[in-house]
């Protein structure tokens, strides 16, 4: 115990270069660790976002394309399928469930999904967690929404309020439907996936807003009139009663004569689009690690220069009856100190910056970050960093262990 | 009872780095008994410290064997020699004394802790040893570095017998002293030898202060045995 003490009050002596070294050391594992976790919440909240799917199938065009529109809600669908290939395949003896998506429409900047109710008893994210609703439930009649929980937040709405649906993917759009009102029929519990920014209607109301004002109108008055099915969707989520017939349906799809198909397997699509990143995520770790292991030796240079000035300090810990080891273990102390104050200044600064960020990340990047960065992979590379320390300070330790061997009373 | 303190017999120490025509220090046969008070002096680079260092174990002789109150201390294992010295000797010099970065307890502690002395012990004897040193005690938590030079060559006698030690080495202590705190740290200095019956090694120059103690001993006198202090 007094080892540390002494070990604190020597630190404090030399408080300028001290001081140095700890900003540079919690910047860099600040960097470290902030890399690190978006690495991982990036990785998780990209798998999470949807499971449970065996094929998804649109119009043709890349694998990561219809990847990122259908599931992502990122970018635009290329070409619109026929919905009749969605009855085809929903009646498919070897289908246990199909999930139509209807995209290309936008309400104050979130994506509206045009699906069906089999959407709500479905789908499946993270860890096969069913999607659950807060509030209200699923629309019953035509012009009835369910919203996201990030929607519902940031848009402040509530069951029951009147929302306008436009046409187009715009934030503003110069061609929004005045005409067609939606109340909200239910608001989604959060899931941390982009279903939290989806304002879902049903295919009728995709129908629905996109006929003309005149038509509208009369649909209005008269709900019942709607066509209930609409003529084309933009893709569909499969589930498969038996994970063996994945291949062979793919592969009918592929080829399927009425329509042009494409299937793809989410799992392969989704390794194929995180792979594209790992190179970013690969380069982003090696920088941070040089920045930890250049400050490392920052830490292991300061305390190599400051042995001069403490051969006071070594004699006289000498005399006292300190063997060489004890310096050597003093001079580690100093250093793991160092580095646990630093450590814990980082994770503090860090888990400020997702408390604040929290919203604008998940609003401008999509990130839904945990503010939990105490995770089992973290914790591990904190491991990691003070085995680092205790390597890269026994360069110091050793010189101290040296400087003591020789250590006398004076020096002649 | 042992029955000496120190004990040298053939003790041969060579200097490291320098040529083997250099003698270093002989001491065919040095005995001090216990309690005794010694006055070491001799002339600059006679290897005055060097004897120190030699009697707490820093150094270790070539040859020969150094007993201090009946252990050979040159047969102990490295550690088994801190802690002894820890245990048993008290050292003062004329800088390396404290950690100046540290409160005058906290480098009492360190003392104690070094010698595994328990902790309830050392809070208690270090009060009457500063009163006895003539220090305030508010200076205890004190960094060191804001001592004045006197106060600190009195912490370091504190930080020195704290340990009980059997043994005391000082070296030039008073070098950095006026003649009026000279003085008085040397009265002080004897009068807690004389309550602790504690055996003393006096290291100094300065050949005024002889008359303090039992005995005076020119380390060259060593040079009986032959050619014992070259540099």
């Amino acid at each position: 115990m007094i080892l540390l003490s002494v070990a604190l009050h020597s630190l404090l002596s030399r408080k300028k270069t001290v001081i140095l070294t700890f900003f540079s050391l919690t910047i860099s594992i600040v960097v470290l660790l902030s890399i690190e976790h978006i690495r991982l919440q990036a990785k998780e909240s990209f798998n999470r976002t949807i499971s449970g799917v065996d094929l998804i199938v649109g119009a043709p065009s890349g694998q990561l394309n219809l990847l990122l529109y259908s599931v992502f809600r990122m970018g635009s669908p290329a070409n619109n399928i026929n919905y009749t290939s969605f009855t085809m395949l929903e009646n498919r003896q070897l289908v246990d469930w199909a999930i139509p998506i209807s995209l290309g429409d936008s309400h104050r900047g979130f994506r509206v999904v045009g699906t069906n109710n089999s959407y709500f008893t479905h789908y499946l994210y993270g860890k096969k967690e069913p999607l659950k609703f807060k509030q209200g439930s699923e629309f019953s009649s035509l012009f009835e929404v369910v919203i996201g929980s990030d929607v519902a937040k940031k848009l402040n709405y509530n069951l029951g309020d009147k929302i306008i649906i436009a046409h187009g993917i715009g934030n503003i759009s110069f061609t929004k439907h005045e005409q067609a009102p939606f109340a909200i029929s239910g608001i989604l519990a959060p899931t941390g996936t982009p279903v939290d920014k989806s304002v879902h209607v049903s295919l009728g109301a995709i129908e629905a807003i996109h006929l003309s004002p005149i038509a509208l109108k009369k649909l209005i008055n008269n709900p019942e009139t709607i066509p209930a099915v609409p003529k084309s969707i933009t893709a569909i989520m499969l589930k498969l009663k038996s994970k063996f017939s994945t291949f062979r349906l793919q592969r009918e799809i592929n080829n399927y004569p009425t329509d042009r198909l494409m299937a793809v397997l989410p799992g392969v699509a989704m390794t194929e689009l995180w792979s594209l990143m790992a190179t970013v995520e690969n380069l982003l770790r090696a920088i941070a690690v040089l920045v930890l292991i250049s400050s490392l030796f920052g830490l292991s240079t300061m305390l190599l220069a400051s042995m001069n000035e403490r051969q006071t300090e070594i004699a006289v810990l000498r005399v006292l009856g300190a063997g060489p080891v004890t310096l050597l273990l003093l001079i580690l102390l100093e250093a793991v100190i160092l580095v646990s104050l630093a450590i814990i200044m980082s994770t503090l600064v860090l888990t400020l910056a997702l408390f604040s960020l929290d919203a604008w990340l998940a609003a401008e990047f999509g990130l839904f970050l945990s503010n939990n960065i105490f995770t089992m992979e973290l914790m591990r590379l904190i491991s990691i960093i003070f085995i680092a320390t205790l390597v890269v300070s026994l360069f110091p330790g050793i010189e101290a262990y040296k400087h003591a061997l020789h250590s006398q009373l004076s020096k002649n | 009872m042992p029955t000496h303190a120190i004990n040298l017999k053939k003790m041969h120490y060579h200097y490291k780095n320098s040529p083997a025509s250099d003698a270093g220090i002989s001491i065919t046969q040095w005995q001090v008994d216990i309690a005794e008070r010694i006055f070491l002096h001799g002339n600059s680079g006679s290897g005055k410290t060097t004897l120190l260092n030699l009697l707490c174990g820093i150094l270790i002789p070539t040859s020969g064997s150094i007993s201090l109150f009946d252990n050979n201390i040159c047969v102990l294992s490295s550690s088994k020699r801190d802690v002894f010295r820890a245990k048993n000797i008290g050292v003062v010099s004329q800088k390396f004394n404290l950690i100046p970065y540290l409160s005058v307890l906290k480098n009492i502690q360190l003392a104690a802790y070094f010698a595994k002395n328990s902790r309830s012990d050392v809070n208690n004897d270090v009060q009457p040893l500063l009163k006895a040193l003539q220090l305030p005690s508010h200076i205890i938590h004190r960094q060191v570095s804001q001592l004045s030079v006197g106060q600190q060559q009195r912490v370091a006698i504190a930080r020195a017998l704290i340990n009980h030690p059997r043994l005391l080495l000082v070296d030039e202590p008073t070098s950095a002293l006026d003649l009026s705190a000279k003085n008085a740290f040397m009265d002080l200095l004897m009068k807690l030898c004389d309550n602790t019956k504690t055996t003393l090694i006096f290291v100094s120059h300065d050949a005024s202060l002889s008359h303090y103690f039992d005995s005076s001993l020119d380390i060259s006198t060593f040079s009986k045995t032959k050619k014992i202090i070259t540099l």
